[in-house]
């Protein structure tokens, strides 16, 4: 039903073929970077969270491959890249 | 190695659409595709305004995998508690050739990488392009999948973030203030209540644009696009809006918030999610635009920033179909002449600004600077849904002149604001 529906729940609608290597990383150093905090309110997926250190944590799984948070952030704190060809999300909608 | 006359970057619209041309002229085309097939990592809102592309490419839209045209344009207000709903139906929407169609990617894309291919392009999928080879400052050809693939013109049609062009040096990363980010649902629904709830008869569809408190008064909106058996919903937001804090709300509470409200809960009742995607969108027009052509390579659709918002329209596919084939135009005059330096397809920025594409981007480019007021997402939505509420309220005791009624919102600095608004919307 489309009432109530948690996020994972959500993205576990979509088609994801999982790759080995995560295709996004903090850059080493950055995770307490104010820059990357943006992250965690802009991913529509979610994926971005603070733990209790304050460092910002990425959870690739689920990743819509939108780059919103390398537009947000920057490239000097987010290692972006699109995953491999033929993994990650793939649209049966879109 | 292989030598192709050219390789394009990426199978979305723009890149479908100039190897299609180039393969009809018969070129050697080869399109290579990260995704499993055409379409897999597009995703639009969406709707297709057909008039400015059917001309260019006539062949298509007869058999095109197309979902409802729009015969109902729907615009709402929405304030906190109450919202106002304007549905324009009008007879040049009903009749064809139809003005627009909603439409889902991975469907459209994959379909239209068939008749591509079926002109003789060659679409290897799967395939992410890595690295651009240049020589002598010339692009010369790619690097995919541990692959080197060589070509007379390399068109970057690889989306909004286009690595291809930022490697080719024609491109900074994006700004975040220069582009939004769109995030929907597919939402499946019988065909009959889908026509039933918004008043449609048969093939006919209908398209509404939400603004005010769903994004809670950010810039953007929400968006309801009627398919044949589902329904798009999704919000668009201002990424620089969006990672302020002025109120901090996450994106996809922002989605769950729009469809709790009472307006669209009783449109989605019953239908089944089947599809959470999202994707970043330029919005930056005229002014953020990178080079759209070097020596031996071209950019077009999202990679080159056409996308445009102005408020009651918001386009990017036809000008991503349009840009292909502009940019496959350019290819064959610099093909003629020998010529795949820079100077040679500069021809491609030439074509561009006589057609609609740049032309549009021209005329429109304040629209961006216009439509960030946040007072249009706030002041407007509350201000329109309170005068309603007025209107139509009966007190137990007497009702006041209506006039007053009104003018009571319309203070001399209510006013003041408004004729500033007004000014600026003015140079869309």
């Amino acid at each position: 039903m489309s009432e109530v529906m948690g996020l994972k729940t959500k993205l576990g609608l979509n088609v994801f073929k999982h790759n080995e290597t995560a295709h996004i990383v903090i850059k080493p150093g950055m995770e307490k970077d104010p820059r990357l905090k943006r992250a965690i309110l802009v991913c529509p997926a979610g994926l971005y969270s603070e733990n209790a250190a304050g460092e910002v944590e990425l959870t690739i799984d689920g990743c819509l491959e939108c780059g919103t948070c390398r537009l947000a952030c920057g490239i000097e704190v987010l290692d972006w890249n699109f995953p491999e060809g033929g993994t990650g999300v793939q649209f049966r909608f879109g | 190695m292989e030598k192709f006359d050219v390789i394009v970057a990426g199978a979305g619209l723009a890149g479908l659409a100039a190897a299609y041309t180039l393969a009809q002229e018969g070129l050697e085309v080869l399109v290579l595709e990260r995704g499993d097939y055409a379409g897999a990592k597009n995703v639009t809102g969406g709707r297709l305004y057909l008039n400015p592309v059917r001309d260019l490419l006539p062949d298509l839209w007869k058999k095109a995998p197309l979902e409802r045209f729009i015969a109902h344009e729907e615009v709402s207000l929405m304030a906190r508690e109450r919202s106002l709903t304007i549905r324009y139906s009008g007879g040049e929407l009903a009749e064809e050739p139809y003005q627009s169609y909603s439409i889902l990617r991975a469907k459209f894309d994959r379909w239209l990488a068939k008749q591509a291919e079926r002109k003789g392009a060659m679409l290897v999928a799967k395939s992410r392009v890595d690295e651009v080879i240049m020589e002598n400052g010339n692009i010369v050809g790619v690097r995919a999948a541990g692959d080197e693939l060589r070509a007379d013109v390399v068109i970057a049609s690889d989306g909004v973030l286009s690595f291809v062009a930022e490697k080719a040096g024609l491109r900074k990363p994006g700004k975040a203030h220069d582009h939004a980010v769109g995030f929907k649902e597919i939402i499946e629904l019988d065909p009959a209540v889908i026509e039933d709830r918004f008043n449609l008869e048969g093939e006919e569809g209908a398209a509404r644009l939400f603004m005010g408190e769903v994004t809670r008064g950010k810039f953007g909106g929400g968006f309801l696009y009627t398919n044949k058996e589902s329904i798009s919903l999704g919000v668009v937001v201002g990424i620089k809006d969006l990672m302020e804090e002025k109120p901090a709300v996450n994106a996809p509470q922002l989605l769950d918030d729009f469809k709790a409200r009472p307006e669209i809960a009783r449109l989605i009742k019953g239908g089944q999610t089947v599809e959470y995607g999202a994707h970043a969108i330029p919005e930056g027009g005229y002014n953020a635009m990178g080079k759209l052509y070097g020596g031996g390579i071209l950019v077009a659709g999202d990679a080159a920033g056409f996308s445009m918002n102005i408020g009651v329209t918001v386009r990017g596919m036809e000008y991503a179909l349009a840009s292909g084939y502009y940019a496959a135009q350019a290819v064959l005059q610099a093909k003629e002449k020998g010529d795949f330096s820079a100077a040679g397809l500069s021809v491609y920025e030439k074509i561009l600004n006589d057609s609609f594409v740049l032309q549009d981007f021209k005329t429109f480019k304040h629209a961006l600077t216009a439509l960030e007021n946040p007072r249009l997402f706030t002041v407007y939505p509350e201000l329109a849904g309170n005068i309603m509420r007025d209107l139509y309220e009966v007190p137990d005791g007497p009702k006041k002149p209506l006039f007053r009624t009104v003018k009571q919102y319309l203070t001399l600095r209510e006013m003041w604001g408004m004729a500033g608004d007004m000014r600026k919307v003015m140079k869309i």
